[in-house]
């Protein structure tokens, strides 16, 4: 199996997933071996996506979870039954 | 080069999801101050989905808290058979695209662009090299208001499933269960969303020569995988 660049796009995200067949990993592998430019978009890409998962880059507002526990206490409060 | 399968560890699941139905249980059996307990584990995923979707932090927030109150009204009709934290992030999701449609005319982005954006191919930036940025640059603000810019500008149905998926790291299924759409749905948009992230922030991020590599570049030769 020969792939070119524009193959290799389009699984890219199922190869950062593990959620390629052998065959086509194999392929895949192959040609990043040998292009600079796909290992740099995967490389680029798995980078970011580390990046974005990281607990720093989205920070919840301050004092989310205090509000958010002290409504649902009302709600627990004011006693409504569990239809 | 290789890449491990990002799965979700069996045993962590199974056992959260033992916790789940014990606490759903007591819940439902009158011991409703222990709800507490069932959605701490899952607020952040709740913010997260609603804040994918409304862009704004009060809206997610308010979006937020609703969610979690309709799920304590709704709880008896919680079905065992799919996993409550998958439950609650469907409640936040539909909870925030409600307040979105009720809102729609202050947005950009129109529902032709999400639908027409499913088709097509989609090039990413075409780079010749990389060097990691590290994790410790995230202590820099600037990183951080860039990858979450990057994020915001991507068109609705991508920013879910990235939030969903790469943020929140639920597994395809449970992102699919949650948004109400396929796998097959999920694994298009996630291509579509990693490559357009890859496109906004690859080049930024490369010419930061003196900036991000170069206060890191001693750290750079690693890897950081």
């Amino acid at each position: 199996m020969v792939l070119n660049c524009k193959h290799v796009w389009a699984q890219i995200s199922d190869y950062i997933e593990g959620d390629v067949a052998p065959e086509l990993r194999e392929a895949i592998e192959e040609h990043l071996a040998h292009c600079r430019h796909c290992a740099a978009v995967l490389d680029s890409t798995r980078n970011i996506l580390i990046l974005i998962a990281d607990d720093r880059t989205f920070e919840l507002p301050v004092g989310y979870s205090d509000r958010l526990h002290a409504r649902l206490q009302e709600e627990i409060d004011s006693g409504e039954q569990l239809e | 080069m290789t890449t491990e399968p990002q799965n979700a560890r069996p045993a962590a699941v199974e056992s959260a999801a033992a916790r789940d139905a014990e606490l759903i249980r007591r819940i439902l059996g009158g011991e409703r101050e222990l709800f507490h307990e069932l959605v701490r584990p899952y607020e952040k995923s709740v913010y997260y989905a609603t804040f994918s979707i409304l862009q704004n932090q009060q809206d997610a927030e308010d979006a937020a808290q609703e969610t979690v109150l309709k799920a304590l009204k709704n709880l008896h009709s919680f079905r065992a058979e799919s996993k409550f934290s998958t439950w609650l992030i469907s409640i936040a999701v539909n909870e925030a695209r409600a307040r979105l449609r009720h809102d729609r005319v202050l947005k950009f982005e129109s529902v032709d662009q999400s639908q027409t954006e499913e088709d097509g191919s989609f090039t990413p930036a075409v780079i010749t090299d990389w060097r990691e940025v590290p994790l410790q640059a995230l202590e820099r603000k600037e990183l951080r208001e860039q990858l979450q810019k990057a994020i915001a500008s991507l068109p609705e149905i991508y920013r879910e499933v990235l939030l969903l998926r790469d943020v929140e790291e639920f597994d395809i299924a449970e992102t699919a269960a949650a948004l109400g759409v396929s796998t097959g749905v999920v694994k298009t948009r996630l291509l579509r969303a990693r490559l357009m992230m890859q496109k906004i922030l690859a080049p930024q991020l490369r010419s930061k020569k003196s900036g991000l590599f170069g206060l890191f570049r001693s750290k750079a030769g690693g890897s950081w995988f």
